[in-house]
């Protein structure tokens, strides 16, 4: 186990340290402490490593992240594992907004509430929030789960393509072209799986889902030759 | 961009600590703003029946001794005056609106940087951990302060330019982002009988909140009518004689944090200038949804 301690070194110097380890590295655990809020620690990282961050920090915590589980006790800023490829990040507190931006797979568990914008653009993430999420969540979502243990906010799933949400709790309001879909056996099954794997003791059966009814532009065949 | 922070002590333990929690937080937001920087803090109230101003000079050597005697004859009142570099907090047995009037005639080059009775402001181009020290808030106790430090977008750097803005007694007000009808909207308060004292699209929204008040809306109410009439991007930290609010525009694009434990309660663009607040390790900590006012009040 390495301990990187941020108080004594910047985080430039500790990813530089996770970068620079090679593929065939023992080095995998990793303890950073005294994070105190600084941005972006431990992105870009596209090897198996076990992070655990103890404290909060500030923005893009994980950002990119590929292979690697991370797992931050505490808050985390804007845009936590924006862009993730594949791993796993956790966070056990709350995360701000932006969380799993873009992210194009591996799975994001955030066991307190997430702020909005929780899976903008989502490309093939798996979302699983204990609480709730805030306001315009999944917007232009594209492939992906995002399953919310609590309730959501405004304009839930504005513009989206094709990822699936589910929500146990209450939705403020649903945005353009999202609605409300049925609950099959094999979306129940796929929820219950999500909520094992992100170690979250909840029913799957109390949840409802939501998607795309494709009746926005771009998905009218008419306009085929537009793009 | 900018940085703002606010703090509210609960626990009165904490209050004789009050500057030096305050200034680690906006030092911790240098990055943000290192053009200028600004604060309010809330202590030291003045006697029932005086009233409390801080006041501006840009020679440090002006001589505030000299001023207050001049208040003091004038108003036949006993007038207490300390200097902190170039700002003086003036104590005097007057009524406030009069005593700003005779200043704006008297003595047209000082400029009244916050008034009331308990609310002190302090605000000047530099760095922020300059500005602070040389106004000796670390020292200062107190029940909450707000603070905010500038990196300029929309007018130029100034003291005068430099937030927060005071629209009315301990009342002030700090804003992280940009308004685009600011110039329509100060007409508007132009035509109420506002007076602005700088073209700050930031001033014109501390007017309006404080127009509001006037007319009688509530502090919650007048910040709800704000989610209406102010076109922007905006993060808010409002201070009044109670305690603080904080404000975020529908999108809230610019950053805010809240941090809350049994003792405190804080309010930061990023969480760095939250993380050493006694007991931030197990404070609640999210961020505040758009459009939705909240409010802290002393008891």
């Amino acid at each position: 186990m390495q301990t990187v301690d941020l108080s004594a070194e910047d985080v430039r110097a500790l990813n530089g340290r996770l970068h620079a380890l090679p593929a065939d590295t023992n080095e995998r655990a990793w303890r950073v402490v005294n994070p105190r809020g600084a941005h972006a620690v431990a992105v870009g990282l596209t090897q198996p490593l076990d992070i655990v961050v103890e404290g909060h920090v500030g923005y893009y915590c994980a950002g990119m992240n590929e292979a690697a589980s991370v797992v931050v006790r505490g808050h985390c800023g804007w845009g936590v594992a924006e862009n993730m490829m594949s791993g796993t990040v956790r966070v056990t507190g709350n995360a701000s907004q932006s969380a799993g931006a873009s992210g194009h797979g591996g799975l994001l568990v955030i066991e307190g509430d997430a702020g909005h914008r929780c899976g903008i653009s989502m490309k093939g993430i798996d979302i699983v929030v204990g609480g709730s999420i805030g306001a315009f969540s999944a917007f232009m979502a594209q492939a992906g789960n995002l399953v919310v243990c609590g309730d959501a906010g405004e304009n839930l799933g504005d513009s989206l393509y094709e990822a699936d949400i589910y929500v146990r709790g209450a939705v403020t309001s649903l945005g353009a072209d999202c609605v409300e879909k049925e609950m099959t056996v094999a979306d129940r099954e796929k929820v219950a799986a999500l909520l094992a794997r992100a170690g979250i003791a909840a029913d799957a059966a109390g949840f409802r889902r939501y998607g795309s009814a494709r009746q926005l532009y771009n998905f009218h065949v008419d306009h085929a030759d537009s793009y | 961009m900018c940085g703002i922070v606010g703090l509210f002590l609960k626990n009165p333990a904490l209050r004789p600590d009050l500057g030096r929690h305050v200034s680690i937080m906006l030092a911790g937001m240098t990055d943000r703003g290192p053009d200028s920087a600004g604060i309010a803090v809330y202590h030291r109230p003045a006697a029932e029946g005086a009233c409390k101003l801080t006041l501006f000079h840009p020679d440090p050597a002006h001589d505030w001794a000299a001023l207050a005697a001049a208040i003091a004859s004038a108003f036949g009142a006993d007038v207490e005056a300390e200097t902190r570099a170039n700002h003086a907090v003036l104590v005097a047995g007057a009524e406030e609106g009069a005593l700003r009037a005779w200043l704006a005639a008297q003595a047209p080059a000082v400029r009244v940087m916050g008034y009331g009775r308990l609310m002190e402001v302090y605000k000047e181009m530099g760095l922020p951990a300059d500005v602070l020290r040389r106004h000796g808030i670390p020292e200062m106790a107190g029940t909450h302060a707000i603070g905010h430090t500038r990196m300029a977008t929309e007018s130029i750097v100034t003291t005068e330019h430099s937030h927060p803005f005071t629209a009315a007694a301990d009342m002030c007000l700090v804003h992280n982002g940009s308004l685009s009808n600011h110039n329509r909207l100060r007409a508007f308060l132009q035509r109420r009988g506002e007076r602005f004292e700088t073209d700050n699209d930031s001033e014109v929204a501390a007017r309006y909140f404080a127009w509001r008040m006037r007319e009688g809306a509530s502090l919650e109410e007048a910040m709800r009518a704000g989610l209406k009439d102010l076109d922007g991007f905006y993060t808010f930290a409002m201070g009044t004689r109670e305690g603080f609010a904080v404000l975020r525009d529908g999108i809230a694009c610019k950053p805010a944090v809240l941090a809350e434990t049994d003792d405190w309660v804080a309010m930061a663009s990023e969480y760095r200038a939250i993380a050493d607040l006694p007991g931030v390790e197990d404070a609640t900590i999210w961020e505040p949804k758009p459009a939705v006012v909240y409010t802290w009040k002393l008891n």
